[in-house]
């Protein structure tokens, strides 16, 4: 059985629907790539997966993964860059979930959990830190570490590396790789770093405009298709870099 | 100086101005930081506004100001969420809209009733005065229903303010945690207005927060600085307003921004 299963799903704002007839199964292990031009509804699959947006027809059928226990990495625009917190709060906040009502602090385990994800995430050092005076790179793992408490079964992470130097983005692709392959966690990434998509991932989604699936399967067959080569093409073009990001 | 807050807690309703003033003040700082981080400042404003609309409306209808009050704030916080809920972008148009709408409400109805009296002067600019001892227990169990959930519910409420979309992800109810929030902000709002004022008790919500952001690094010191620099403020403020004869609602946001001013040069200094 799946780890997560879309079928038939349509997921839609007020106005305009945003991805249209989904059918994808991730099974647990894969590292799925998102790919797609701005606006084809990324964002909005991953919210679908997370439980954020209710689908307007088809379902989501969760295999052994709660939903609740899914660790989610948001697109850069949606947090708060100067926000007043220390990084431990930040990591700590991903065990919240776990809480009741009345739970009014954080047990043990959890600052345990928090601990550890922090030394997976290299970060230890950073813990009395204030997030808002960490560089872009810093915040994003501190972020990851934070989804990682939340989960040990699925990462969805949505584009980790904008805004990142060449070096750092590197050192996130081979962390989420790590998670991966020795964690066993698996990864759904949503990326405009096509040839990324290709090297660490198993399969692609890439999406096209008003959410319509244009390739969903293995990442080799991606490679091999038609619908890869403008993609590439253009990726190689932009940041005249081949396979830099592979460590 | 110390005869002079002596003899300014001898008249029994100047201390309990000061004593609910700074329960309502540590409220108000507490639910400030969310508000301002999550940049509904504005709603602390509307509230107002229709807080003073229904008041109006309640004198001029011989009904007791407060019970018509909290639960017409009330409805509007739930609303005001929503709307900026629904549409980030617009939120600050809509609420402006709501609050002078309230505001002009208010003040129609009582120029056609009773004209604009001492009462509705003293809604609009706050007054020491206005306390009842009713006002006075119940503005007792609105503080400390506040202070005692804050606490209960600091962690989640943190996660909520951080990142809304991660809370709910995991599984936080946080429909249920802002529209606790918006309560709680509406009760403090009516509570506050009778010392504060309409015009300015946004100011006892929004500058503390401001401040302590100006120095602190964590959430947790954010929280506890800012409630720490509105009880002060507030008292500083009464006491000002005593020896001057100014308002007092007036004072207390003049020493707040006084606060702000000191704590941003202090922070600008050490950044460098
Ligand atoms: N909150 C919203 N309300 C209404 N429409 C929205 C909202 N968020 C996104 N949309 C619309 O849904 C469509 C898909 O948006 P989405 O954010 O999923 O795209 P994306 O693939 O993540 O794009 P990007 O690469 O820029 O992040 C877009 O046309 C967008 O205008
Ligand atoms: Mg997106």
């Amino acid at each position: 059985m799946p780890l997560v299963s879309c079928k038939n799903l349509t997921l839609s704002y007020e106005s305009e629907v945003a991805v249209q007839h989904l059918c994808i199964d991730i099974e647990s292990g894969d590292y799925l790539c998102v790919v797609g031009e701005n606006g084809t509804g990324k964002s909005t699959l991953i919210k679908g997966i997370l439980g954020l947006m209710r689908p307007k027809s088809g379902e989501i059928v969760y295999g052994d993964v709660n939903r609740k226990e899914i660790g989610y990495l948001p697109q850069q625009s949606a947090i708060q860059r100067d926000f007043p917190a220390s990084v431990w709060e930040v990591v700590l906040s991903g065990c919240i979930g776990k809480h009741g009502i009345f739970n009014v602090t954080y047990s043990k385990e959890d600052k345990e959990r928090a601990s550890k994800n922090m030394k997976i995430m290299g970060i230890s050092d950073l813990k009395k830190r204030s997030y808002r005076e960490l560089s872009g790179g810093q915040q994003q793992r501190v972020l990851l570490a934070r989804a990682l408490c939340a989960t040990t079964k699925l990462l969805l992470l949505d584009e980790p590396v904008t805004g990142l130097d060449p070096l750092a983005t590197a050192e996130l692709y081979s962390l989420i790789k790590k998670l991966n392959r020795e964690e066993n966690i698996t990864v759904v990434m949503v990326s405009h770093d096509v040839s990324c998509a290709l090297h660490d991932s198993n399969k692609v989604l890439h999406m096209g405009s008003n959410g319509a699936v244009l390739f969903f399967g293995e990442s080799d067959e991606y490679r091999e298709s038609s619908i890869s080569a403008r993609f590439l093409r253009c990726d190689c073009a932009c940041h005249g870099r081949g396979e830099h990001n592979h460590v | 100086m110390f005869e002079l807050i002596s003899e300014m807690f001898s008249y029994s309703f100047l201390s309990r101005a000061v004593i609910v003033g700074i329960l309502v003040a540590l409220c108000a700082a507490l639910l400030g930081v969310t508000l301002v981080l999550k940049r509904y400042s504005m709603i602390g404003d509307g509230l107002s506004h229709v807080g003073f609309g229904a008041m109006s409306v309640a004198i001029a209808m011989n009904a007791a100001p407060l019970a018509v009050a909290i639960p017409v704030v009330v409805i509007a916080a739930f609303l005001l969420l929503r709307l900026s809920e629904k549409a980030k972008l617009k939120s600050d148009a809509a609420i402006a809209l709501i609050s002078t709408s309230a505001l002009a409400t208010g003040v129609i109805v009582t120029s056609l009733t009773s004209g604009l009296n001492a009462d509705i002067y003293s809604y609009m600019f706050g007054s020491i005065l206005a306390m009842s001892d009713g006002d006075v227990y119940l503005s007792l169990s609105v503080a400390l229903v506040v202070l005692v959930l804050y606490v209960i519910f600091y962690n989640k409420i943190f996660a909520i303010t951080f990142d809304e979309d991660f809370a709910q992800a995991t599984g936080i109810k946080t429909r249920f945690y802002n529209v606790l929030i918006a309560t709680l902000t509406a009760l403090t709002v009516v509570v506050g207005m009778r010392i504060m004022g309409t015009m300015l008790i946004s100011g006892l919500i929004i500058f503390p927060a401001l401040t302590a952001m100006r120095v602190c690094k964590s959430f947790r010191t954010v929280v506890i600085f800012s409630t720490v620099i509105s009880a002060v403020c507030f008292f500083a403020g009464m006491v000002l307003s005593y020896t001057l004869g100014t308002p007092a609602g007036a004072s207390i946001v003049a020493t707040n921004a006084l606060a702000f001013i000191i704590f941003f040069v202090i922070g600008k200094l050490s950044a460098k």
